[in-house]
């Protein structure tokens, strides 16, 4: 990804002001079997105890391995799920519990950009249909008309507005994603969950589309959660990264903390996975990624105390017997284990031997689904 | 808004004409695609012929026909005990376009023409009846799901494993037997059992739509269920409705032709195809082309729908037979 300048993001927390406060967010799918007779046998916590706030107009990232609850989060978070446990409170307003229709008029502040540029738009709308979609069903006043709306929403992504009545399919991913950036930002959002948007897309075009969302807040004071898989991603965009493990965050910190001290086990083995560009160093990261041995163990049957000890090669009794909580161990550096990592262990040689421990954490520890 | 582009897309539009500004709906490339296909637009030409044919064929009859209830006992060979017609191959002559029925003399050119009237009639009417049960029944179980999915689900099993004919004969026979009433039994008969086959495409489709992302983003835009299933879902069920809407048609067809030919379709003297040819059973012996004339009609038909069915469903889901 370019290299991307923003000149005050390494302070963190640019606004004061609490924008989303999210407490013990919970969202168990219950398990059911039998056609008429539904019997619940279980449930997957797919977010199991999330606590998370984010201050009007920065960026937050949420990172972690795929499964581990990254979009159930964000759609609990607009509120495209129930909770079935915990609370939302945004922009001072509990909605964790809001009717589909209190909810409708509140649509406009939180928006969604989706992961799939090509199931996230209507194949059978054009561009002025799905943009236009927002004013309508919010019906938003349009001094100049709806399409006169739409063709400014497309020119601020930087999109023709000659592209008003395209179909979808004549579009290339960068662009489809654009698309769905114009329509999240139609009902003028102070909210936008971005959900893995640049995920699908090529990495040339990623950097593209993140610097378009940067450039995005900035001109229109928005806040963003922005959601990913790897923390490379992240990296340029957010100021603050929440990492998440099976249904839970294990670790939140101001971006710079994050990345150059990391405090938890998991987060430092991301970290070291991050793909090297500079072909001298790849030899040598090679020997210090810590590799995850076996699979992330099922969300239906989470292991007890930490979730992360069947794969943590610093693991434990007391990791077993206790749920690490969430602690502050520097200023706004949170996170959720009993033995943090330690500076020795950021050290090349710390790192080869976390790579040589991690390596031989018996993956039979893991639970079965 | 007074904020211009930030970043300008540097990407190009992937379609070819720049200047164009109108964009090419998927409908319009489907039919660029049926354009192509020689043998389902031939079936599709004949599809409109028949409907044509069917539509005014008070019209084609006065010019090439005869009344259809008019005896030509003139054209019965009375040397063969009145039965078979003057002439080789059932009586065709430039005249009697088609031969004449043995026994009576009655012209089959205007018992087929009014034949295709009642047979399309019936089947396109049970199609739509069939259609829209389908439809109502096979996106509230997709969207809506959990029990209502299984209670509709089960429902359409039940009815495709039930024994039809039986149950249509029995039922047809206790009715009165009146020309309008056994007509509306028949839609309502053959409408009735062939909307699962419909109910489970839709059903199907709707639950793999459901899942997409333009649905999740119609909901946080705050659009209700209602115009999600009319705005979002149905344009993109309109081309498997269609193409199995154009599917059951011959099968109704073929459906309405068995009812007819054993003897509980619609009344005489109300020309059908499916009667002509349980007719012809008697008379095959003396006759062979009274039996060949309908069962050709049916035949076409049938086919004519069945390819102009499957070029259709190749031309708006080129994925599915490739
Ligand atoms: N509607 C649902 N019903 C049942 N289980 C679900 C449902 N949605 C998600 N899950 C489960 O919840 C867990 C978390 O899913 P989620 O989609 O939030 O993960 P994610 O972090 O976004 O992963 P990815 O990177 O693959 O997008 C998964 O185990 C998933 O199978
Ligand atoms: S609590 Fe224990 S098992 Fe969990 S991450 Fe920390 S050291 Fe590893
Ligand atoms: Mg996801």
């Amino acid at each position: 990804m370019s290299t991307h300048t923003s000149p005050d993001r390494t302070t963190a927390r640019p606004g004061t002001d609490e924008l989303l406060r999210v407490t013990g967010l919970e969202k168990h799918f219950p398990i059911t079997r039998g056609a008429f007779i539904r019997r619940t046998v279980g449930a997957v916590r797919a977010v199991d105890g999330v606590d998370l706030t984010v201050a009007t107009g920065e960026t937050l990232g949420l990172v972690g391995e795929s499964g581990c609850g990254k979009s159930t989060t964000g759609r609990l978070i607009s509120r495209l799920l129930r909770p079935t446990g915990g609370s939302i409170v945004f922009d001072g307003r509990d909605i964790t519990d809001l009717s589909v229709r209190r909810m409708r008029p509140l649509r406009r502040e939180i928006q969604m950009i989706f992961q799939d540029p090509y199931s996230s738009l209507n194949p059978r709308h054009t561009v002025g249909t799905i943009v236009g979609a927002p004013l309508r069903v919010q019906d938003i006043p349009t001094p100049h008309g709806v399409k006169r709306a739409v063709q400014e929403l497309l020119e601020l992504v930087g999109l023709s507005p000659e592209h008003y009545n395209r179909y979808p399919h004549e579009f290339s991913g960068g662009q489809r994603q654009r698309i769905g950036i114009a329509r999240a930002l139609a009902l003028r959002p102070k909210l936008i969950v971005a959900d893995e948007p640049v995920s699908a897309l090529d990495v040339s075009i990623q950097a593209q589309v993140v610097n378009l969302l940067d450039d995005l807040q900035r001109e229109l004071g928005l806040t963003y959660v922005f959601i990913a898989h790897d923390l490379s991603v992240v990296k340029h965009i957010c100021d603050r990264v929440a990492v998440m493990y099976l249904g839970k965050v294990v670790e939140v910190a101001p971006r710079d903390a994050l990345y150059a001290t990391p405090l938890h086990p998991y987060t430092l083995a991301l970290l070291s996975a991050v793909p090297v560009p500079d072909p001298d160093r790849r030899d040598r990261a090679q020997r210090e990624r810590i590799l995850l041995t076996g699979d992330v163990p099922s969300p239906v049957d989470p292991p007890s105390g930490c979730r992360f000890r069947t794969r943590c090669w610093k693991a434990r009794e007391r990791c077993e017997r206790e749920t690490p909580a969430l602690r502050e161990l520097a200023g706004g550096h949170l996170v959720a284990c009993h033995f943090p990592v330690e500076d020795a262990e950021r050290t090349p040689r710390g790192r080869i031997a976390a790579h040589l421990a991690a390596a031989d954490v018996a993956p039979a520890t893991t639970t079965p689904a | 808004m007074t904020v211009g582009p930030v970043t300008p897309s540097t990407e190009t539009p992937s379609a070819d004409e720049p200047a164009a500004v109108e964009g090419r709906s998927l409908g319009r490339i489907a039919w660029a695609r049926l354009r192509r296909d020689r043998v389902a637009l031939d079936g599709g030409i004949t599809v409109l012929l028949l409907i044509l044919v069917a539509a005014l064929a008070p019209l084609i009859n006065r010019v090439f026909g005869h009344p259809v209830n008019e005896y030509h006992q003139d054209r019965i060979d009375p040397n063969l005990g009145g039965i078979p017609p003057v002439g080789t191959w059932g009586g065709i002559s430039s005249e009697f376009l088609l031969g004449v029925q043995p026994v009576t003399g009655r012209d089959l050119f205007s018992q087929i023409l009014y034949g295709a009237q009642t047979s399309l009639l019936i089947a396109f009417a049970a199609t739509v009846l069939a259609v829209v049960i389908g439809i109502v029944v096979g996106v509230s179980a997709g969207f809506f799901g959990g029990w209502l999915d299984s209670l509709f689900s089960r429902f359409m099993d039940l009815i495709l494993a039930f024994p039809l004919i039986l149950f249509a004969i029995a039922l047809i026979s206790v009715l009165p037997p009146t020309r309008a009433f056994r007509t509306a039994v028949m839609i309502v008969v053959i409408g009735g059992f062939s909307w699962p086959y419909i109910g489970r495409i839709v059903r199907g489709q709707t639950l793999s739509l459901r899942e997409r992302e333009f649905v999740e983003s119609a909901r946080s835009i705050g659009a209700g269920n209602v115009r999600i299933i009319v705005k979002e879902l149905l344009p993109n069920l309109a081309a498997p409705i269609l193409v199995y809407a154009t599917l059951i048609i011959p099968t109704n067809i073929l459906f309405e032709a068995a009812l007819s030919f054993l003897g509980v379709g619609v009344p005489p003297p109300t020309p059908s195809w499916g009667r002509l040819l349980s007719d012809a059973v008697q008379y095959y012996e003396y006759d062979p082309t009274y039996m060949v004339v309908p069962g050709m009609a049916i035949f076409v038909t049938v086919l004519a729908f069945n390819l102009f069915g499957d070029g259709l469903r190749d031309a708006l889901d080129p994925k599915a037979n490739r």
